[in-house]
């Protein structure tokens, strides 16, 4: 997609920028300490540290990838808000107040509390490590996403812009300013969500986006035998015909240029419903609708096809009201655009059909997520959703960069009080991407090759103004997200383990310029990775890397909280069989089978979402490993 | 070297009963947190159904998640201040 660049657009991006950078070098010149940089001295009031952990939690996950799943596949992307905030419960009720009481500065400190063991410094800073990579991945893919609108940049761009200012950021300041960038950025994305849904409600329902939006052509065809016989209309050619499963895809040409219908039949009748595509050709060049990118041939589509109000048919509805929209939504339909890729000679072709969606199917799980026999779900299918509620559940309290928060408020009370402050803002927010994301399926904004920019790109169907904060905002998101992270990554390495597993003698300053040294490194791998795994779906990376911190970290601290009879040995070993079963399992997914070009019916294991299994593993194994090493623990004295 | 917290806490006497009301609220939100999803795995075709004002089970039910966990956090701190204001007077 092309898109226009707006200068009030770059003026606001460079003023929020400006302002994250700006906090960074007034907080640097307080960061004198090892406990200031990974801690922000323990001195943070609970309610700035609630609404910064809502800043780090909403990240490009929450805003870009739930709005953009939501736009696509509707009621299944809502499925991610409510386990990201049901997570919320698991670490509010047992979770915040041990660990506050436990720990220093990293996850690895609170484990480690009971035993001082070289196992488990090992262990939870290679977990933290992985987790926060894993978690890198979405908030540079979103970042990369994000300048192409808005800046007109490349991809890439928006990845090495994004890491070099958080290199910066985390090199200068820590913890100090990670939390205050947080502070703003979160309060304002809440804020202007909110702003965003209002014009949602206010804009109403409409059969036609809006005069610019593309009017979809609908040819006769005459069918013989199940096969395309001829197009009545003499201005098109037919060229080929391509079966593909169940669906019926022809190529046609007109004035010399080549187009794909998908063909419809109801009875005898048989119609041609035009596409989008993309073709890739064997010289590596790539077409848009049969032209160049810059022809900008290629348009943003989501509309409804049939607005039902009160049994009666209607072109638009007006202003409505919150539980209206959803209502309204509900007995209508949608046309989404769903994607299927094949081959056609040496070309590789990929088209976007139409696909007329009842309401009542957008508004219940199901489109992504098969769960009824109706729709042919599987076992795996259903194992997939109950894997993935599982991770969504148990993974907000296992993530590094959300745990090493609780270090920065001065009291238990201050903890638990910001994470309530932080439920509530994460669950107003959650309740909003509902409405930001059928708002984007409707009006005529998704950008069929990027999901995540769909909360963007419907704000700027509402104007320039609006879209430039919202960016903006979002930008900030994933600087201040992916500065948590690397804190954290870098508390992993050079804390847990040069400082504390290599017992590498230090003093507070080397400590803090090991930190530095670590956070840039971390910084220098998310780009890449980051650049690599363009195109993906940004919610869906980050439910990866909640399944992977739930296997590998949650039994871990659980366990310690509430069995006495955990030993080092466990904890360290179900850290390690957490991290590689769920790893392992994503690796050999249908998904990455697709990513790496193979047929993702191939994996050899069905299951998207490793949860479901590795979770119970690594409990399993924190059991059976604790209950063979006791004596290692009768040795110690845990009475205090 | 075993670590200390990273700022200083007082004993908190109201610790082990904090600790018991959070574990029987967690226990009550996996609950309900456990009817949706066992919904979704046994019976989706439930989700669709209208219940109130029009919105199906999935809407109420989702939303209701949303606002449970809100409520039940505002629960907890209201009794854990007052457990530790009654406990940690001295």
């Amino acid at each position: 997609m092309i898109y226009e660049v707006s200068n009030l657009a770059i003026i606001i991006f460079l003023f929020i920028v400006g302002l994250v950078l700006g906090l960074s070098f007034y907080f640097a010149r307080k960061t004198k300490s090892a406990a200031s940089y990974y801690a922000a001295g323990g001195n943070i009031h609970w309610a700035v540290n609630g609404i910064a952990f809502a800043g780090d939690y909403l990240s490009a996950a929450s805003f870009l990838g739930i709005c953009g799943m939501i736009a696509y596949s509707g009621y299944d992307g809502f499925l991610y808000s409510i386990g990201y905030l049901a997570g919320w419960v698991v670490a509010l009720f047992l979770v915040a107040e041990p660990l506050k009481k436990l720990g220093k500065y990293t996850f690895a400190d609170a484990l480690d509390s009971r035993f001082n063991a070289k196992s488990i410094k090992l262990a939870a800073s290679f977990s933290t490590l992985v987790v926060s990579i894993f978690y890198l991945i979405p908030q540079m893919v979103g970042a990369g996403d994000l300048v192409v609108p808005l800046l007109g940049l490349p991809h890439w761009i928006g990845v090495l812009i994004v890491g070099a200012i958080v290199i910066f950021i985390v090199a200068t300041a820590g913890m100090t300013s990670t939390t205050y960038v947080q502070f703003i950025k979160g309060a304002l994305l809440v804020i202007f969500s909110t702003v965003l849904t209002i014009y949602i409600l206010n804009n109403g329902l409409k059969l036609t986006p809006d005069e610019n939006y593309h009017k979809y052509a609908k040819l006769e065809a005459v069918v013989a035998n199940d096969t395309i016989v001829s197009i009545p209309d003499p201005d098109y050619l037919l060229k080929a015909t391509k079966v593909v499963g169940k669906l019926v895809f022809v190529q046609l040409e007109k004035n010399g240029s080549i187009c794909w219908y998908k063909l419809n039949k109801d009875g005898e009748s048989a119609v041609l419903d035009e596409m989008l595509f993309t073709t890739d050709h064997p010289d590596g060049s790539k077409t848009y609708n049969g032209a160049p990118k810059s022809e900008k041939k290629f348009y943003q589509v989501g509309h409804l096809s049939k607005i039902i109000v009160d049994g009666k048919e209607v072109d638009q509805t007006g202003p409505v009201g919150p539980f209206e929209f959803i209502k309204t939504i509900e007995s209508s339909e949608i046309v989404r655009f769903t994607k299927k890729a094949f081959s056609n000679g040496d070309d590789r072709v990929t088209v976007w059909y139409q696909n007329v969606t009842k309401g009542t199917d957008v508004m219940k799980p199901g489109l992504l997520y098969k769960l009824s026999k109706a729709a042919g779900a599987t076992f795996w299918d259903k194992m997939n959703f109950l894997s993935l509620m599982l991770a969504l559940f148990l993974g907000t309290s296992a993530l590094p960069h959300i745990l090493i928060r609780y270090y920065t408020v001065p009291s238990q009370r201050a903890a638990r009080k910001s994470t309530i402050v932080a439920i509530a803002a994460i669950g107003f927010f959650y309740v909003l991407t509902l409405y930001m994301g059928l708002g984007a399926m409707i009006n005529g904004v998704l950008d069929v090759e990027s999901s995540n920019m769909s909360g963007p790109l419907l704000a700027k169907s509402f104007g320039v103004g609006i879209f430039s904060i919202i960016s903006a905002i979002a930008f900030a998101t994933v600087l201040g997200t992916v500065s948590g992270l690397i804190v954290a990554s870098s508390g992993a390495i050079a804390h847990d383990f040069i400082d504390m597993y290599l017992k590498v003698e230090m003093t507070d300053k080397e400590k803090v310029k090991a930190g530095k040294i670590a956070a840039f490194s971390v910084g220098v791998f998310a780009i890449i990775l980051g650049i690599l795994f363009k195109g993906m779906n940004v919610s869906f990376l980050v439910g990866l890397a909640f399944a992977v911190a739930a296997s590998a970290n949650l039994p871990a601290i659980l366990f310690l909280l509430f069995w006495k009879k955990t030993t080092a040995k466990g904890i360290s070993w179900s850290i390690v069989v957490g991290i590689f079963s769920s790893i392992g399992i994503i690796l050999f997914s249908p998904t990455m089978y697709d990513k790496y070009g193979l047929v993702p019916k191939d994996a050899p294991i069905p299951l998207d979402n490793p949860g479901i299994i590795s979770i119970p593993l690594a409990i399993i194994t924190l059991v059976v490993i604790s209950l063979l090493t006791q004596k290692d623990n009768s040795t110690k004295d845990f009475s205090k | 070297m075993i670590h200390k917290p990273a700022t200083t806490i007082g004993n908190d006497n109201a610790a082990p009963k904090k600790a018991k009301l959070g574990v029987i609220l967690f226990i009550a939100y996996t609950l309900v947190y456990s009817g949706f999803v066992l919904i979704g795995l046994t019976k989706p075709e439930l989700m669709g159904l209208e219940v109130i004002g029009g919105q199906n089970i999935a809407i109420i039910y989702g939303f209701g998640l949303i606002i449970l966990a809100i409520v039940m956090g505002f629960i907890y701190n209201y009794f854990c201040t007052r457990m530790e204001n009654k406990m940690n007077k001295n």
